[in-house]
């Protein structure tokens, strides 16, 4: 039986699914300190789809690639927490602005380092941005074949991989040979709970810098221990300077607006049966039913 | 998205009691195993903030997974096929997430595949699980049957069942017979011994048995034969695989209907004897029952989590007359004193967890190595705690359950009769929190005890003597009131030195000595986080007039009493 070397994609986002007052900052721009970080969602849902194969195939390694800053680091411990053996955190001012494709071209020339791989998964789209590039970018540069949208990886064999894809008016079925990328939607099984054992051996992992800020940590546990997350820094990939961060980021953001929902645009109608019988009336009322 | 713990700080309250301490450093035995096993703590910090992390995940599960299964669990319930249990389409995903996250075993030692956790942030999971699904706690909560094995089982057996029970296999008890219900004395279940199979081999009935096609259960039979009585009984491990045991019938219940409650066939049943023969019942059994009282004094807690956050938000969000029910006097005093049992009930509830906590944790350490002076005084006297304390704290929160899912469904009025809220199936669940693992009038058997030997008394004068704040002086006074009235009340009814008046008075006393108890445990918390000071306002309010109600009732009963209310 074959075991399986899977890379994970996944990004650290401010989580936008329940946005306060605060959300934006008076610029326009996303005011991070009032949204908590989180694993982007369906980089989970791709997670679980990593995992189910090393169900299947005991022997596979999952490795979790993010890029970020030094506190991404968590969502490599949630990794670790629900099921991957390793993780490795991108991370350099160098690459600080990228746009999908400075971040793809980061991604792959990490991912051309790791060199040994069956297949890389990664979510379809990220909710802070919803560009859902990123992913085909990725395996547009590695030259390997991508496939969108899974909902189920259905069988892995050697040479190649059986797929759901959800689309917007049906379901397929694609085969694929390996390795390959692929995009995993929402409509996946959503990932596992973390596992108490994993989460009490892996909370004290960190990064080798962030392990320096503690001494009695840094000592205790060593230089090569499963303490100590990957931290790799421009220096650690081949790569042209030029490509990368704000420099290598051709999309320039020309504005943004900041729309806010008027009360006479929307109502809010509780569960209760008083607000649906009113609602029902009005919907009568205008012909949109009835 | 929601977490049934991160969003109910009066858990994380008790986890920082300063007891917790003493009860992680015992059961850690000095955090020993920090070298031993990646995932052990290495100081009391570490410990504690695990605990913290695993109920985070386990109040994620609950929200996410098990709360929003509730209801179709109890639509659907299991269903019997070729005498065996099909668990609802929910309940089978809730176990799925609960083993992936590895929530099982998590009081067992490390060295069987445990989490070595104490009793405290178990008692916790069982609290937040409750409030998720009160029959789905059946299930799970089995698992308290592995720490009778991990008392009295052999090497052997600890190291085969232990285990899997770590691994996710669910667990019965099978105690109960058709005519052996609260007396288990009469039990039936025929054990004997082949010598040609070299096997024990069970015969007979069980019957309202939860979760009773479960991978592992221990079973009470009748091993001595020519006997009647309990000392005729041992206790037995009987492992699914063997075969020999087929489920009858599935119960239809009011309530709890996620949980499966078997009649159970035994046929030439192997099983293996669990300890020493004929200590069945007089010994495992009582503590076996010990741990499960406790349980369902979590389960009545959670449950009425359940009903009073239900009522909460309805009350907030029902309009009549032009504005929220609740704020109404009739609504508002009611969510009040339903929230005030509901604390009130949960601080019962981790007291008495941190006295079974530290008595248990020194048994075991008794085990390996004579404990120290101190340590055997300790011992004792938390065992004596745990002993009055278990059935007092079944008895009365169980009954709070009920009283706090009947006003709540009374505050949704009309809809919480029909099956549109979650309420119509948390106040059916409710209702057997007061009946199972013995009834509240067998927990006031157990209790009176405390009353009668003066326990609870001795007990109570100890919190008198705790330390507190000048400004929650007056609290105390009216508790010192409040015990004056109940040693009147106990004396009167005592003197009498007549069993049957005890007796009949029993739940009176009991009740007055829980609700003193009860008040003193919210006036130490009061001092640790002043925002108690409220619901111990309502609480006392609420105790004192109960109290003084039992009170009356006392001084103006006699032995004349008995012959009117008797049924000839």
């Amino acid at each position: 039986m074959k075991n399986y070397k899977i890379i994970v994609l996944a990004k650290q986002v401010p989580d936008t699914r329940n946005v306060g007052k605060d959300a934006m900052k008076a610029d326009g721009t996303v005011n991070r300190a009032a949204l908590p970080a989180i694993f982007n969602p369906e980089d989970l849902h791709a997670l679980e789809q990593a995992l189910c194969i090393k169900d299947k195939f005991p022997g596979s390694t999952i490795t979790i690639l993010t890029m970020g800053p030094i506190r991404a680091a968590e969502i490599l411990r949630e990794g670790f927490y629900r099921g991957a053996d390793d993780g490795i955190l991108l991370t350099d001012r160098a690459f600080a602005g990228s746009d999908t494709l400075a971040t793809s071209y980061a991604l792959a020339c990490t991912i051309k380092k790791i060199k040994d791989y069956d297949m890389i998964i990664c979510g379809r789209q990220a909710i802070d941005g919803d560009t859902a590039q990123v992913g085909p970018q990725v395996a547009e540069k590695l030259g390997i074949p991508q496939v969108t949208y899974c909902e189920e990886i259905l069988k892995v064999t050697d040479k190649n991989i059986q797929i759901k894809r959800r689309l917007e008016r049906g379901v397929e079925v694609v085969e694929c040979p390996l390795p390959l990328l692929i995009t995993v939607n929402s409509s996946a099984p959503a990932c596992r709970p973390r596992n108490a054992k994993r989460l009490m051996k892996y909370k004290h992992s960190n990064t080798l810098s962030k392990r320096q800020e503690n001494d009695n940590d840094y000592v205790e546990g060593g230089l090569d221990s499963y303490l100590t997350i990957k931290e790799w820094s421009v220096n650690d990939i081949v790569c042209d300077a030029k490509q990368l961060g704000l420099a290598g980021s051709p999309t320039k953001v020309k504005k943004v607006d900041n729309i806010v929902f008027q009360s006479k645009e929307s109502k809010r109608i509780e569960d209760m049966d008083e607000d649906i019988s009113g609602l029902m009336k009005e919907l009568i009322a205008s012909h949109i039913v009835g | 998205m929601a977490n049934f713990y991160t969003d109910n700080p009066d858990i994380r309250f008790h986890l920082d009691h300063p007891l917790m301490q003493r009860i992680v450093a015992l059961k850690e035995n000095n955090y020993k195993q920090k070298s031993e096993f990646d995932y052990a703590p290495k100081d009391f910090e570490d410990a504690i903030d695990s605990y913290h992390k695993i109920l985070e995940i386990i109040g994620e599960i609950c929200g996410d997974i098990i709360g929003p299964n509730a209801e179709s669990v109890d639509h659907d319930g299991p269903v019997l096929k070729n005498g065996r249990v099909e668990y609802a389409r929910g309940t089978s995903e809730n176990i799925e997430a609960i083993n992936k996250a590895g929530l099982m075993g998590i009081s067992l030692p490390r060295k069987y595949g445990g989490l070595n956790f104490s009793i405290i942030p178990y008692i916790m999971a069982a609290d937040i699980v409750s409030r998720a699904d009160a029959g789905f706690v059946n299930i799970w909560g089995l698992q308290d049957c592995a720490e009778t094995i991990n008392e009295f089982g052999s090497a052997e057996q600890k190291q085969a069942y232990l285990t899997r029970v770590c691994k996710g296999e669910t667990m019965a008890m099978a105690l109960t017979e058709p005519d052996a219900g609260s007396d288990l004395q009469a039990v039936m279940l025929k054990a004997r011994y082949d010598e040609g199979r070299k096997t024990w081999l069970l015969n007979g009935v069980k019957r309202f048995i939860t979760n009773g096609d479960g991978d592992i259960s221990l079973v009470l039979a009748r091993s001595e034969e020519r006997t009647q009585d309990g000392r005729g009984l041992s206790m037995f491990i009987y492992d699914k695989k063997s075969g020999g045991v087929t489920v009858r019938r599935i119960e239809n219940k009011l309530g709890i209907k996620g949980s499966p409650t078997c009649e159970l066939v035994f046929k030439d049943a192997p099983a293996e004897l669990c300890g020493q023969r004929k200590f069945g019942l007089i010994k495992y059994v009582m503590s076996l029952m010990n741990g499960a009282r406790l349980g369902i004094t979590a389960q009545s807690v959670g449950v009425g989590e359940a009903a009073y956050r239900e009522a909460l938000a309805y009350a907030k969000k029902r309009i009549q007359f032009g504005k929220a029910i609740i704020q109404f006097p009739a609504v508002y005093e009611m969510l009040a004193v339903m929230k005030a049992k509901l604390t009130a009930s949960r601080s019962l509830l981790y007291e008495t967890g941190r006295f079974v906590d530290i008595y248990k944790t020194l048994t075991h350490i008794s085990q390996e190595r004579e404990l120290t002076k101190d340590e055997k005084d300790e011992m004792r006297k938390f065992q004596k705690l745990a002993d009055i304390f278990t059935p007092l704290a079944k008895g009365l929160t169980s009954e709070f359950c009920n009283e706090i899912a009947y006003d709540s469904l009374q505050i949704h009025g009309g809809s919480g009769f029909m099956k549109d809220y979650p309420i119509e199936r948390i106040y059916r669940d409710a209702r057997i929190t007061s009946i199972y693992e013995g009834t509240t009038q067998l927990q006031v058997v157990a209790a009176i005890r405390g009353v009668t030997t003066g326990a609870y008394l001795a007990q109570i004068q100890a919190y008198e003597k705790e330390p507190i704040k000048p400004e929650t002086e007056s609290y105390r006074k009216v508790l010192i009131e409040m015990t004056e009235e109940y040693e009147e009340a106990e004396n009167k009814v005592v003197l009498m030195d007549n069993h049957e008046f005890i007796d009949f008075h029993a739940r009176r006393l009991v009740e007055m000595a829980g609700n003193i108890i009860m008040g003193y445990l919210l006036l130490l918390d009061t001092q640790r986080d002043h925002n108690y000071w409220k619901t111990l306002e309502v609480f006392l309010r609420m105790a004192r007039s109960r109290n003084k109600a039992n009170a009356i009732r006392i001084q103006f009963s006699n032995l004349n009493d008995m012959g009117k209310f008797r049924f000839e």
